[in-house]
């Protein structure tokens, strides 16, 4: 197992960003395929209240 | 109970803050870390770790925007590139003004006054031109008013444009401008946006329509592909420096994303002029919060802090709020002149 203290600043950095990417990347996916499953259904609800 | 290191409620504070961050994030182009840095401030967090993780929270936003924005043909990306180019030695400079700052013990201080009269500035310009109806300021949805561009650019741009020093770059909207003006704009945004620890959007998006000229579309599309690169860049020079907090940023992220598309949709059914002007009373709102908190400090008077996260908190609660009311009543009256129509 890597232990992430021993990898050099910029590594570091890198991972962090990286994490920070990949988190990004899930939740528009994630949240797109949620959009595309209640969006619509959810702005019928709206305009029919 | 801890979740990542951090107490629930202060989870589930991020997360909401993100959702309002991210509903400005997606209708105005702009609004992500002017108002998450001072809020970090506002808790208590060094500066170093406020101004680092508002800048990964940035970059994490706008990566979603950027993508819904780029299936609408909104992004310059020659623009963009010079931009960059001119961003990284700006916030280069402006991140080692901060940790010389931080070393001289000034740091959070210097951050704040300039926070002050910045957001208020803008902040003052947005509501003024607001009031005054004319419609010239922030982010216009309207595809229509795009035909009419020529007309729209600001008289300082067009001054501006009146300068060939070459070479000159034609630009998206049949702009040319001289290398120089853009890579000078993109120097002094990128400057702010390292030294504050924001995106840059607030300043750049203004920046590109009022000093380069460029029609308001492009400018945040643009505007948002470059703080793409700006946040990813900034926040990865003050990773190196440990000033990104993973626990900070991910919920926070986990809000925005959410809002970003909220955001986004309501820019299609809402007329932004309608509330234009409590996007102008947000940014004053987060300049009277700093001021309040600074106030507070000097004076030794700890409730201040609290009612200065109220504030910062409240003014992204009203906007946002304001978009999402905004978007429910437009679908709802366009649903009642639908059925009228039928009837």
């Amino acid at each position: 197992m890597i232990e992430v203290g021993t990898l050099s600043p910029a590594v570091q950095a890198g991972a962090l960003i990286g994490a920070v990417l990949l988190e990004a990347m899930i939740l528009y996916v994630g949240y797109g395929f949620v959009e595309q499953v209640v969006g619509n259904r959810l702005i019928e609800r709206i305009k029919s209240s | 109970m801890d979740v990542f290191g951090i107490s629930l409620a202060v989870l589930v504070l991020f997360v909401g803050f993100g959702l309002l961050i991210g509903v400005l994030f997606g209708f105005f182009g702009m609004g992500g870390s002017f108002l998450v840095t001072p809020a970090l401030l506002v808790m208590g967090y060094p500066s170093r770790v406020a101004v680092g993780s508002g800048l990964a929270f940035v970059f994490g936003t706008s990566v979603i925007a950027t993508l819904k924005h780029r299936d609408l043909g909104q992004v310059d990306y020659k623009l963009g590139v010079l931009m960059i180019a001119g961003t990284t030695a700006g916030i280069e400079v402006g991140k080692e003004i901060v940790l010389h700052l931080e070393e001289l013990g000034m740091a959070g201080s210097i951050i704040s006054v300039t926070y002050v009269f910045l957001l208020g500035g803008i902040g003052l310009f947005v509501t003024y031109e607001a009031l005054k109806g004319d419609g010239s300021s922030g982010v216009d949805h309207d595809a229509a008013a795009d035909a009419d561009a020529d007309d729209d650019i600001p008289e300082i741009a067009k001054t501006i444009q009146s300068y060939h020093v070459p070479p000159m770059i034609s630009l998206r909207g049949g702009v040319s401008v001289s290398l120089w003006m853009i890579l000078g704009v993109a120097f002094v945004t990128g400057l702010l946006s390292g030294f504050l620890g924001v995106g840059g959007g607030f300043i750049r998006m203004p920046a590109l329509f009022y000093l380069i000229g460029v029609p308001v579309p492009i400018a945040v599309g643009t505007d948002l592909f470059e703080i793409v690169f700006s946040g990813g860049i900034g926040s990865f020079l003050y990773a190196m420096d440990g000033g990104v907090d993973l626990s900070i940023v991910l919920p926070l992220l986990a809000g925005s994303a959410l809002g970003a598309r909220v955001g986004s949709a309501a820019t299609s059914i809402v007329d932004e002029g309608e509330i234009k002007v409590y996007f102008g009373l947000m940014l004053l709102g987060g300049s009277a919060a700093v001021a309040v908190r600074e106030a507070g400090i000097f004076y030794g008077i700890d409730v201040l802090n609290t009612v200065s996260l109220v504030l910062i908190l409240g003014s992204a609660l009203l906007v946002s709020g304001a978009v999402v009311y905004s978007s429910v009543t437009a679908l709802r009256e366009e649903s009642g002149a639908t059925t009228h129509a039928l009837d």
